[in-house]
């Protein structure tokens, strides 16, 4: 059986505790790749998905990206508490590029 | 022209010439595949499009009642609230092959069948607000998990399909011109030793009438 992991600010991850999701606060992009690495690394697949807010996502992306090849684990950007800035669809359109070729969305 | 060189026997010819055969049913079912492979991503994308927004919206609506929430509570108070979850989630991965591409399917269970069991708290000291976003989010939490299947496999199918790409234009551009161009060279120069063959074989025979219609010995 596999867990699920959400990484982002400590107010936003709060909520996600009730749920019974593995939390973990971090309070910047550093913080939210040390602690990526740290889960992913030592028993692989302990994690089936892992959610990552937005706004720590930002400066790590070359990080989240190295797991799109990967069939485990999922790592998927949610938006935080300021609401969406857009990192998410970009991932998208990023995927659809790769492999159309271009942007027909 | 051929780069490379290639021998001009016949043996080789016929190589070529199976390989060539080879090379085109490839590329005809790579081509399906990667046809396939698309028309599978476009619908994937649809659907992680649209449920990205859902949850992007649901997300939105939870933490703004997050936020009343811990404007009305205390932070220790809102802390202590959610410290120790009642409820867990496990999921279960299973692999479906779509097109020689695994993609992951999970199913999760969670420890309390009870959805009134996701409030980790007593009534007494919480607000209303609380339970409010705590049940918004448990409700985008299943789009979530949708999400995560959906955007995986877009990624996954993303990355095969450029590979499959790549292989069809290297077959149908280098490949397979590659080939022909090679048994063309092959048959020519065939075609070429036989001319010259038989031009000497000419030769020699008038050479050979010459000689045995004035015979002599020096």
């Amino acid at each position: 059986m596999y867990k699920i992991a959400v990484i982002g600010g400590s107010d936003s991850v709060i909520g996600f505790k009730a749920l019974g999701l593995d939390t973990y606060a971090v309070d910047s992009s550093d913080e939210a790749r040390s602690v990526l690495h740290e889960i992913t690394k030592p028993r692989e697949d302990e994690y089936a998905i892992i959610y990552i807010e937005e706004t720590m996502a930002v400066h790590i992306l070359p990080d989240i990206r190295k797991f799109d090849e990967r069939p485990s684990p999922a790592i998927i950007l949610i938006p935080g508490r300021d609401g969406p800035i857009g990192l998410g669809q970009s991932a998208l359109k990023e995927a659809v590029e790769k492999a159309v070729g271009s942007d027909i969305l | 022209m051929a780069t490379k060189t290639v021998t001009p026997t016949r043996m080789v010819l016929n190589q070529t010439k199976a390989r060539l055969k080879t090379a085109a049913r490839g590329h005809k079912l790579l081509k399906d595949k990667r046809d396939e492979l698309m028309r599978q991503f476009m619908s994937v994308v649809r659907q992680n499009k649209e449920l990205r927004q859902r949850v992007e919206e649901g997300l939105t609506e939870a933490f703004a009642a997050l936020t009343v929430s811990s404007a009305v509570m205390s932070p220790e108070l809102l802390e202590q609230a959610l410290m120790y979850p009642r409820q867990s989630v496990e999921v279960d991965v299973k692999f479906k092959t779509v097109m020689s591409v695994s993609v992951p399917q999970y199913s999760f269970t969670t420890q309390n069948a009870d959805p009134g069991e996701i409030y980790p708290y007593g009534f007494a000291q919480t607000s209303g607000e609380l339970d409010i976003a705590i049940r918004s989010i448990s409700r985008v939490f299943e789009d979530m998990l949708e999400l995560a299947r959906v955007e995986k496999t877009m990624h996954l199918l993303a990355e095969e399909i450029e590979k499959t790409r790549r292989r069809v234009n290297a077959l149908e551009y280098v490949m397979i011109p590659e080939m022909q161009e090679n048994i063309r060279y092959i048959t020519m120069k065939l075609a070429e030793n036989e001319n010259s063959t038989k031009v000497r074989l000419m030769k020699v025979k008038d050479m050979v009438l010459q000689q045995a219609h004035d015979f002599k010995y020096s």
